[in-house]
């Protein structure tokens, strides 16, 4: 009998060393309408301890939001008699086409490499699915390049200290959405770090989308492209005739 | 409507491009579409020359502002054509044949386009075309508005030296009569320029305009008074094909970005055409070939300087 109790105590044993995570997002669903300029994505939540512990100052968080994979090429310029033209290229398989990553302190100090590279926590530590048949030296070198277009355009980014961690039980963290944000499914994932080991993640799904006039627009683009076609055609004709007849009027 | 009321609101105002993927003041793009529509209204050059490359160097992905800026073409055409057709100002039967080469030489552009585009190279060989037409345009042009402009002063004729070209042309085959231009030449010359025009204008995202304006005047010798309508005329047919090639194809045309640019390009173009009548001829083709080769310049430039970015990323 008291074997038994302890038998279906083990699972609550093995869990209740570590803390839980309870997480959520603001938004999970973000509408780019006409006056879109970018949003803010609120993630928090509460770290639960087991069986009432008391909080623990060790206690580290990471939020990592993702966007949808997409595969590219990456072109290399180089000067040729006196011109700069592309030379070079490398093919990406799966590159997320957003990644930020939210942190409660500077990330080398709270996860070991290992662990860093794992879970892809860091832009460093991104793996971009290497490219095949290039070596080592030139794949980190068209891999830099890349993610350096990417931070300039504000899709990669990280942000150190942004996530505040009250009384060691409640944290919460802003990451800034950019404007030219790409459309898709995202993912927002949450990792509790101690002794720099993930001891728990949990992940919110979140859809970027056009809504209403713009993904009319964007779908009649892609399904109707010859209507699409005549009617960009006819505006233009409409508006230079109605500028027309409007300054002959005014004169 | 408080927000339109206010000017620093309005200065702020963004919307968001549904093709292109991004936001842009509106106040920007409509500003951009008045200045291209002055200089179309004026030179009967679609001004994609210039508007293309700002629209890319705003952010906007370089297909996008290729596809659009050919649809608002199109539209400041319409309104600059409407103006000259008043004066009588466009020799239709010299523009249907520009247009029927301009139809040629745009599909055929399109597969060229599509073949530097898998090489990687379109960027290079735009770039290297900008640079030579430009600045070739532009040293003719203004050589020759200047020499006309000295003459005058000195109260002398103009001199124009009988060329070569103009009896290559002379020579070809199968003359018409054509009016409106005061020529008397074979068709074959302006559908061969019509052709190249068209061409250029898939491969370069510009209305043909600022080839057909300097070769029918100074290849062709057409009357100058019908030059400007007659060149827009085949630039509204040219660059409302391009826009169709570019909607079924690259799917970039963006209706948004357009609109914005029309309301600013198709006032312009009004502006433009009015201006022009107010200063002479000489002085305005002298303008057109300063605007010409600074662009030229700035082009060549690019060419040998190091680029901000080395990398550059292609979606597959």
């Amino acid at each position: 009998m008291k074997r038994r109790a302890l038998l279906a105590a083990l699972p609550l044993l093995l869990s209740a060393s570590e803390p839980r995570l309870v997480p959520d997002v603001s938004d999970t669903r973000i509408d780019i309408a006409y006056s879109f300029t970018g949003a803010e994505l609120l993630l928090f939540g509460a770290i639960l301890y087991p069986g009432g512990a008391p909080p623990a100052a060790d206690t580290e968080i990471a939020v990592v939001v993702k966007g949808p994979s997409e595969a590219l090429l990456v072109r290399e310029k180089a000067k040729i008699a006196g011109m700069w033209v592309n030379h070079a290229s490398e093919r990406f398989g799966s590159v997320p086409s957003f990644y930020a990553v939210a942190t409660s302190r500077p990330l080398d100090k709270i996860v070991s490499p290992r662990t860093a590279a794992i879970y892809e926590l860091g832009i460093g530590d991104l793996l971009l699915s290497p490219p095949n048949g290039a070596n080592a030296d030139e794949q980190a070198r068209f891999q830099a390049g890349l993610v350096d277009l990417k931070r300039r355009a504000g899709l990669y980014a990280e942000h150190i200290g942004a996530v505040s961690i009250r009384e060691g039980v409640l944290y919460r963290a802003a990451l800034p959405i950019p404007a030219r944000v790409p459309v898709g499914n995202y993912t927002a994932e949450t990792f509790l770090i101690r002794n720099g080991r993930v001891v728990a993640a949990a992940s919110r799904d979140i859809a970027i989308g056009k809504s209403g006039f713009e993904r009319f627009i964007a779908a009649a683009a892609e399904t109707q492209p010859l209507l699409y076609g005549l009617v960009a055609i006819g505006l233009s004709l409409l508006l230079g005739w109605i500028a027309a007849v409007a300054f002959r009027r005014a004169r | 409507m408080t927000g339109l009321a206010n000017p620093s609101n309005l200065a702020s105002m963004h919307l968001y491009l549904p093709i292109a993927g991004l936001s842009v003041n509106i106040l920007v793009i409509v500003l951009l579409g008045v200045g291209v529509g002055v200089l179309s209204g004026m030179f009967g050059v679609g001004g994609g020359f210039l508007i293309t490359p700002m629209l890319i160097f705003y952010g906007i992905p370089p297909a996008v502002a290729v596809a659009s800026s050919a649809t608002q073409i199109t539209g400041s055409s319409v309104s600059g054509l409407l103006a000259h057709s008043r004066r009588k100002g466009v020799d239709y039967r010299m523009g249907w044949v520009l247009v029927a080469g301009g139809a040629v030489g745009s599909l055929a552009g399109g597969g060229v386009f599509r073949l530097l585009q898998k090489s990687g190279q379109i960027d290079t060989v735009v770039g290297i075309l900008y640079v030579a037409l430009l600045g070739w345009i532009g040293l003719t042009m203004g050589r020759e508005s200047l020499g006309a402009l000295i003459a005058q002063r000195r109260g002398t004729a103009p001199a124009v030296p009988p060329k070569k070209s103009r009896r290559l042309i002379s020579a070809l085959p199968m003359r018409w009569r054509f009016y409106g231009s005061g020529l008397y030449i074979s068709p074959i010359a302006p559908f061969l320029l019509g052709l190249v025009s068209g061409l250029l204008t898939v491969l370069m995202g510009v209305s043909g305009g600022f080839i057909l304006v300097p070769v029918m005047i100074y290849l062709f010798g057409v009357s100058t008074r019908v030059v400007v309508g007659t060149s827009l005329f085949q630039g509204l047919f040219v660059t409302a094909t391009t826009t169709l090639v570019h909607a079924l194809t690259t799917h970039a045309v963006d209706l948004v970005l357009a609109a914005l640019l029309l309301v600013g390009s198709v006032t312009g173009a009004q502006i433009g055409s009015n201006l022009v009548q107010k200063i002479r001829p000489e002085v305005a083709r002298l303008i057109l070939a300063v605007i010409v080769l600074l662009v030229a310049v700035r082009m060549a430039l690019g060419l040998g300087w190091r680029p901000d970015a080395i990398y550059t990323v292609q979606a597959l």
